[in-house]
């Protein structure tokens, strides 16, 4: 058994624990440099997996085929490190706000573990426990601001609704292992044809589904996402946006096209509607929104459907689409939020009014709203556009298969989803650079390290959007591992 | 580097400079935008004069730059020119230039209008450069954004929200339309890249089947179509134009809008050709609407900036009749027009600006008299009108009549009733306008207007040139279209074979130098 594969998450979950042990040590005032130090930590385990040596980038399996190490998840571990590693930079910002900072950052970490865990996870069991671990540290971090109402009150729904979707895939993997006797993805792939007409099965297939659904916040169980993203700490509702939402579409790639590919390509239909409905539930119910995070909860609902595109339309383009665009999507939506974090900390509320005039207080931070908006809505030339014109090119490809039209409605129906959310996008900027409601003008002061997050966040939405020959081939190299 | 790409380039480089200057700098600010504009026009000016002497590659095209951007997928970025988009590229620069210098009528938030304004010109002399499918489609989304924006923000009247709205929706419904198609085009081509040359190349030897041609030509043509407002997806650009600042107007009617017809023309004839013949006729019948329904909308507008909006809309039925008429005189004058009509449109709404920042209105029962306080303003003013209606030595009334030339072969019948709108519809409305606006008695309280001084006359006075050269010396442009008219339209015919004009000769008129197209089609 080759144990050091897991080198890599050992050394995630070793930090989170000194950072807890470093609480003690620390002066009160003084506790978001330990956030810093977790960000040096990270960024040498991110510079070790880009060097080549890290355990991520030895290909193998390990644990009796638990856990797998491939192209796929190496992208993805970069991915998460990248997330907690700007997550981190907006929590430090964060600190004066929350008590036992120190907790906060290291359950971050212990959450990032999670996340690693689950690009590597080749079964069912190890699937599970990724998912749990992921999600009960963000039953905290959600809940973290205890003397705020709208935190709590979160915290519970997502700890409820959390935990009915987690029965609902514990049942699931039940069903499936009852029905085929395996946890394990590889053993599952070669049995499964044989069971594609079992009802149990099927039904084992699509409570799993459910599971997943939530993390990633797809139509019928996206209901949680405006509520819990409003009511969070800013930098959990980050993570949960980013780093959430990723493990859940890592988990689907791997469940869909490895472990069950014989019933994936059978359920075309059905990921094809849900993906429609869900771009068109995330802008519509986007169009009428005041608060910024629950902008950013309904947009996300909608990206999961953009991303969702790429599953639909079951091809490696679409495959690799779905990478790239969440690459692009890392560093647009931290740019979001980093903003909010900074410009509304003092304000009660998060309405879209406290936005205005930032252009005059702040020119970075309302260029990088700016740019960050622009991004979501797909404007050329950024990270957006390049990652939807990938979907949609993907989902075109699957259209030109004979019989196979409904792709072309599928298609319209993200270009609906793309014009509605045009209003909403450009709004928040017509907010900051044209608004007369302007009552505070004050300028705002940029600690360093913000200033830094915020320049590393626009590169990465321009270096994605202008020269995305780099990152293309990460992703169609990382989805070589995918069976369809 | 490519004469092409510093000519988009200019316009772009400056918008990224005009960034870090301070927005109290408004002097600078202005001659940042003004001297780019300027150089990228001088430059277009040069490589127009330079485009005969130009080698040419293999494909036909001139000043080509390519350089790799994304292998994988066969995308790269690739300008060049040839008789398609070489008066395009020059139109642009040119309505670019008088755009910048008409931007002195803003007045708030300069920094901001600039900027849009560059990106605008820079991304769509690009869009027109592109050899790429994806740049081709990437550089005009670029420019198209910013257009929302300022017509958001420096639009005037009580519309402006709806307008804003309305055209966002259109447009960018209409853009991701055609991308669909576009895509589709790249998959169903089989070439694996976006590089428009290759994939004609590919084409001719394994043409696209022809259902998947059926499929794609009316995601191009209606897409395209929304974007050059095509009967009936024409609402957004009266109001549109009538709420934009002057400025936008005059790019996004003179220049933006052009790109849709260009798409059709280098795009969609000649990869769909079977496709191109099956919707001819619904294309014709289409701009039947443009011509006749929306030029009898425009006899009825009170507005001057609506009347030139819905007759800028008119105006695109011809090129449409043009492109429908699939032989080698039609899409000259269809790309012919495209170019006069980019200089027209952009003088139409430069001048409705100057008239609407004096008197702060546009209702013609409210204007009268105007030529005497504004005697530079008036007159170009009639000139656009009477170029507008297709009076000869303007350069419209030379594509005009080539279009109907062309199109007498194919659709008659059609062919009669774009006449009459052209003719008498347009005389109708044009002429009315004049008589309201500039004759009859002055009102006491437009007393105080004062006329253009020096640096408002030049872009009324380049724009008025650029129509008078073209108008008297079409061959300017005509000699370097047809051939490539003829390459598209030999994917049709096979058989057309076009006989140089020769060389020497002096062409005065439009019809000697149609003559002179001597098409023999054995």
């Amino acid at each position: 058994m080759n144990t050091s594969l897991i080198n890599l998450e050992m050394c995630v979950i070793g930090l989170g624990l000194v950072l807890m042990l470093a609480d003690l040590f620390v002066a009160p005032e003084r506790r978001r440099f330990i956030a810093y130090i977790a960000i040096l930590a990270l960024g040498f385990l991110l510079a070790v997996s880009f060097s080549g040596n890290g355990s991520c980038s030895i290909a193998g399996t390990a644990f009796h085929g638990e856990f797998i190490n491939d192209g796929l998840s190496l992208f993805f571990k970069r991915f998460f490190l990248v997330a907690a590693i700007l997550v981190l930079f907006i929590a430090a910002e964060f600190s004066d706000r929350i008590v036992a900072a120190a907790e906060y950052y290291s359950l971050i970490i212990f959450a990032l573990a999670g996340m690693l865990f689950a690009a590597s996870s080749n079964d069912f069991a190890m699937l599970f426990v990724s998912i749990e671990l992921i999600t009960i540290t963000f039953y905290v971090l959600v809940s973290f601001q205890r003397g705020k109402l709208t935190s709590l009150e979160a915290g519970v729904k997502y700890l409820i609704l959390g935990a009915l979707s987690s029965a609902f895939m514990i049942f699931g993997i039940a069903l499936i292992w009852g029905t085929t006797g395996t946890l394990n993805f590889t053993e599952l792939a070669a049995i499964a044809p044989q069971f594609v007409d079992s009802k149990i099965f099927l039904l084992g297939v699509l409570l799993l589904l459910v599971g997943l659904g939530f993390k990633i916040a797809a139509f019928p169980f996206q209901i949680w996402a405006p509520d819990v993203y409003q009511g969070a700490p800013t930098p959990t509702t980050a993570f949960l946006a980013v780093g959430s939402k990723a493990a859940g579409f890592v988990l689907l790639l791997r469940v869909l096209f490895t472990a069950v590919p014989a019933v994936t390509v059978r359920w075309s239909t059905l990921l094809i509607i849900i993906s429609g409905i869900t771009i068109l539930y995330g802008n519509l119910c986007a169009l009428p929104q005041r608060n910024l995070k629950r902008i950013f909860g309904y947009s996300s609902i909608a990206h999961a459907g953009y991303l969702l595109l790429g599953i639909a339309a079951l091809n490696a383009s679409g495959q690799a689409a779905i990478l790239y665009y969440l690459a692009g999507y890392l560093f647009t939506v931290l740019a979001g939020f980093l903003v909010i974090a900074l410009v509304l900390r003092h304000l009660e509320t998060e309405d879209i009014a406290g936005l205005s005039g930032l252009n005059e207080r702040s020119p970075l931070l309302a260029a990088t709203m700016a740019i960050s908006m622009a991004s979501l809505a797909g404007i050329p030339p950024l990270a957006g556009f390049f990652g939807k014109f990938l979907l949609l090119k993907a989902v075109v490809e699957a259209a030109q298969i004979p019989g196979n039209h409904c792709y072309y409605y599928l298609v319209f129906v993200a270009l609906a989803g793309v014009v509605i959310s045009f209003y909403y996008y450009l709004g928040v900027i017509r907010a900051m650079y044209w608004s007369r409601e302007a009552t505070d003008l004050s300028p705002i002061k940029l600690s360093a390290p913000a200033m830094v997050t915020a320049w590393i966040c626009i590169a990465g939405m321009f270096w994605i959007g202008i020269f995305p020959n780099t990152l293309l081939n990460m992703a169609n190299a990382a989805v070589t591992a995918l069976k369809i | 580097m490519s004469i092409l790409t510093q000519i988009a380039g200019w316009p772009l480089l400056a918008a990224l400079l005009l960034v870090v200057v301070p927005r109290n700098y408004r002097v600078i600010i202005r001659a940042i935008a003004v001297l780019a504009t300027l150089i990228s026009a001088v430059l277009a000016v040069k490589m127009f004069c330079d485009y005969g002497a130009a080698p040419a590659d293999a494909e036909g095209y001139r000043f080509v730059q390519q350089i790799p951007w994304v292998e994988s997928l066969g995308i790269s970025y690739h300008v060049g020119v040839d008789g398609l988009n070489v008066g395009l590229i020059l139109m642009g620069a040119i309505v670019a230039f008088a755009a910048a210098l008409c931007s002195f009528e803003i007045q708030s938030r300069e920094k901001e209008f600039y900027i849009l304004l560059l990106i605008m010109s820079g991304g769509i002399l690009g869009a027109f450069a592109s050899l790429d499918l994806f740049f081709f489609y990437f550089l005009h989304e670029f420019a198209l954004i910013p257009t929302f924006i300022m017509i958001g923000v420096w639009g005037r009247g009580e519309q402006k929200n709806y307008a804003t709205f309305q055209i966002t929706l259109y447009l960018s419904a209409g853009a991701l339309i055609a991308l669909i198609g576009l895509i589709a085009l790249y998959l169903q081509s089989g070439a694996n890249t976006f590089d428009i040359p290759k994939i004609i190349e590919h084409v001719k030897a394994s043409p696209i089947s022809a259902h998947a041609q059926n499929i794609i030509f009316p995601l191009l043509l209606f897409g395209f179509g929304i974007l050059v407002s095509l009967w009936p997806f024409h609402s957004w650009a009266p109001l549109g134009y009538a709420v934009a600042p002057s400025p936008t107007a005059m790019i996004h009617a003179g220049v933006l809008k052009k790109f849709g017809l260009y798409g059709l023309i280098r795009i969609a004839l000649p990869l769909l050709p079977t496709a191109a013949q099956d919707w001819a006729h619904v294309l014709a019948w289409l701009c039947i609407g443009n011509i006749l329904y929306i030029g009898w909308v425009a006899m009825c507008q009170r507005d001057l900036n609506l009347l030139i909006g819905n007759s800028s809309v008119a105006h695109m039925g011809f090129i449409f009749l043009g492109i429908a008429s699939l032989n080698v005189i039609g899409i000259s004058g269809a790309v012919f027009i495209m170019v006069a009509h980019g200089f027209l449109a952009a003088l139409s709404f430069g001048l409705s600006g100057y008239i609407y920042q004096q008197t702060g209105t546009l209702q013609m029962n409210e204007l009268g008299g105007l030529c005497r306080k504004l005697p530079f303003i008036g007159t170009a003013l009639l000139m656009a009108a009477m170029a507008g209606c297709g009076l000869p030595g303007f350069a419209n009334f030379v594509g005009e009549v080539t279009v109907f030339f062309g199109a007498w072969k194919t659709l008659p019948a059609i062919t009669v009733m774009a006449l009459w709108g052209g003719l008498v519809i347009g005389g109708v409305y044009m002429t009315r306008a004049i008589r309201n606006i500039l004759h009859g008695p002055l009102p006491a309280k437009w007393n105080g207007l004062a006329d253009a001084h020096l640096w408002r006359k030049l872009p009324y006075a380049l724009l008025l040139a650029s129509l008078f050269v073209f108008g008297m010396w079409p061959r300017l442009l005509t000699e370097k279209i047809n051939p490539d008219a003829a390459k598209i339209v030999s994917s049709y015919n096979p058989q057309v074979v076009i006989l140089q004009p020769a060389a020497g000769k002096e062409l005065n008129a439009a019809p000697t130098g149609i003559r002179q197209l001597a098409i023999v089609n054995k």
